[in-house]
């Protein structure tokens, strides 16, 4: 009866597999919260992809590739924070030319190698299933760190995202917060490249936070909802894969993707339907008063 | 309400007790934006407790000063003292509520979530808020006249309740110095009088307190003090002092209109919800 959820575990890839991609749910979907209230879905975008110049880099030099592609994000991140800290040009502007030139040179450096064809699409979609314990340690690691950092600093990073002038009122280092977060960020991106791929990893960052934000009326209620969110995700789209013999990452993303239109239509007070229903109810109870006060 | 943290520097030793520095001391502040001044050479002082309505035609600086006294904009020349001490030298203690906020409103909090942020200052960033924090959070939600609303989203109330949720969140500051930059546009006369309350009360507690107003009635019937600005100090001083046809021609210019001898009609365009002429 149950041997359907028993079966895959027997594999050692596969368990390794559902830990990595369950962590990653959770952290990529907390994170995401600050993604989806600030605004930052093309940010994260960009950062995934600027991380190829590095992974890159990393190959050409038989190095670990995550730990390029954290130093390519790094480099992207600051450099994304410094650019437009002097308002000269527009956060998105700077982020779209170091996003664009990153990405060009890791396909320069990329077309200069001969056998990057298996390795490049583990790259771009993930490749779950090859995770090994030290891959597992070091998401366990790292993402534990951006985990406990979001945590301690909840308040500061609340505060600045919500109102800014209230930070610097209080004297909080707002440009170094927000430089933080955006490296908690790039951590997270790198963390996720193995289980979802650069390609997909804005959609972990966006979903579950966006889906949370539908239902949930406080920040951490939201939170908490979107790791539930991002982890039954990777669970459900990690069977999916298994018995479909389908892409893991994309059918994670399409789980989460699933989850998001049932409460875009079903979510109490945001939700599409609701709002009918009750525009509906209300026209019905006080036809001809005033309505609903907005 | 107790002080006790906000009575002294943080980081400074206290004061020599002999001399009780002006709470708030200005000497030749200068504000420019980008080359162009706002505010040109501006000094004043106001004493602890007092509860100064500062007024001037749209444009006059009256937001570059409170934000000026904030630390959210650097002078181009002059000094700020608070406590005889200069701006971030110590815990300011100055709570400013800022004429629109440029706040996300869609942001999944609930009016206390907003009013419990007033809290973080003082209590250290790592630590959650203790009973006595959420009393207050509390108390200044009822001062407020929104306890019913506490645990309202922000998203889902109306202009006036969301003024209300900062002035609140202000009081929750505890402050020494309580900046408003025209709290009572677009309000009713409830959370007008709601405000005027607490300014009151705040009065007693020897909060000092600078209002920018386009309702020069309300300063003179309300304020003890009045600080007339337009791009310099005009007048500083009593209602009595400052309101005379000179300070307001000069304040005002063409806007002015002295009637009779004593008697001024001030034709401020905006804001559009009060009527032209006063
Ligand atoms: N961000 C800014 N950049 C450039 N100039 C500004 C900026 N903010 C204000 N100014 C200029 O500074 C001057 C003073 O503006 P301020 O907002 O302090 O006036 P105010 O007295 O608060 O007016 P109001 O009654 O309309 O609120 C104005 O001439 C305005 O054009
Ligand atoms: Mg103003």
């Amino acid at each position: 009866m149950t041997s359907w959820i028993t079966t895959p575990l027997s594999y050692g890839f596969m368990q390794r597999g559902l830990l990595a991609a369950v962590m990653v749910g959770v952290l990529c979907a907390v994170i995401g919260c600050y993604v989806v209230l600030r605004s930052m879905a093309f940010l994260g975008d960009a950062l995934a992809h600027s991380i190829l110049p590095g992974v890159a880099v990393a190959y050409l030099l038989e190095g670990n590739l995550l730990i390029g592609a954290l130093g390519a994000a790094l480099i992207v991140a600051l450099g994304i924070g410094l650019f437009s800290r002097h308002g000269v040009v527009k956060e998105d502007t700077a982020i779209g030319i170091i996003f664009a030139a990153a990405l060009s040179l890791g396909i320069v450096l990329i077309s200069t190698m001969h056998t990057y064809a298996v390795d490049l699409t583990h790259i771009l979609f993930g490749n779950v299933l090859g995770v090994s314990s030290y891959d597992l340690r070091l998401t366990a690691l790292l993402g534990g760190g951006v985990l406990a950092g979001l945590l301690i600093l909840y308040r500061p990073f609340l505060v600045v995202s919500f109102d800014p002038v209230l930070a610097s009122t209080l004297r909080l280092p707002e440009q170094l917060l927000r430089t933080l977060l955006l490296v908690l960020l790039a951590v997270t991106i790198v963390v996720s490249m193995q289980t979802v791929g650069v390609g997909l990893v804005a959609a972990m960052l966006v979903t579950p936070g966006a889906t949370a934000y539908l239902l949930a009326r406080r920040l951490p209620g939201m939170m908490g909802l979107a790791a539930l969110i991002g982890a039954l995700s990777s669970l459900c789209g990690l069977y999916l894969s298994f018995y479909l013999n389908v892409a893991s990452g994309a059918a994670i993303v399409l789980v989460a993707t699933a989850a998001f239109i049932v409460a875009y239509l079903f979510a109490p007070r945001r939700g599409l339907l609701w709002d009918r229903w009750r525009s509906q109810r209300s026209r019905t109870q006080t036809s001809g008063s005033a309505g609903v006060p907005d | 309400m107790t002080f006790t943290h906000c009575d002294q520097p943080a980081l400074d030793p206290p004061l020599a007790a002999f001399e009780e520095p002006a709470r708030l001391d200005l000497d030749r502040v200068s504000v420019a934006y980008g080359g162009r001044p706002a505010l040109t050479d501006v000094s004043f002082q106001v004493p602890h407790g007092e509860c100064v309505a500062v007024v001037g035609p749209n444009g006059a600086g009256k937001s570059t000063l409170f934000k000026a006294l904030v630390g959210l904009l650097p002078l181009s020349a002059g000094t700020i003292l608070i406590h005889g001490r200069p701006l971030g030298h110590h815990r300011d203690c100055v709570a400013y509520v800022p004429q629109r906020e440029d706040v996300d409103w869609s942001f999944p909090l609930t009016v206390s979530d907003v009013v419990v942020m007033g809290r973080y200052g003082r209590k250290g960033w790592l630590r959650g808020p203790t009973a006595h924090d959420r009393e207050i959070v509390h108390e200044a939600l009822r001062r407020m006249g929104i306890d019913a609303l506490a645990e309202r989203s922000i998203g889902e109330l109306s202009g006036g309740q969301q003024q209300r949720v900062f002035v609140a969140r202000a009081l929750a500051q505890e402050p020494h110095i309580l900046l408003m930059d025209e709290p009572f546009t677009g309000v009713d006369v409830t959370s007008r009088e709601a405000i005027l309350q607490v300014l009151d009360q705040l009065h007693q507690q020897q909060v000092t307190a600078m209002i920018s107003t386009h309702d020069l009635n309300l300063a003179a019937t309300r304020f003890e003090q009045v600080l007339v600005l337009n791009r310099r100090l005009i007048a500083y001083g009593s209602p009595a002092e400052v309101f005379t046809p000179d300070v307001l021609r000069t304040a005002f210019g063409g806007q002015a209109l002295v009637l009779r001898e004593g008697l001024v009609a001030i034709d401020q365009c905006c804001p559009p919800e009060q009527g032209g002429v006063h």
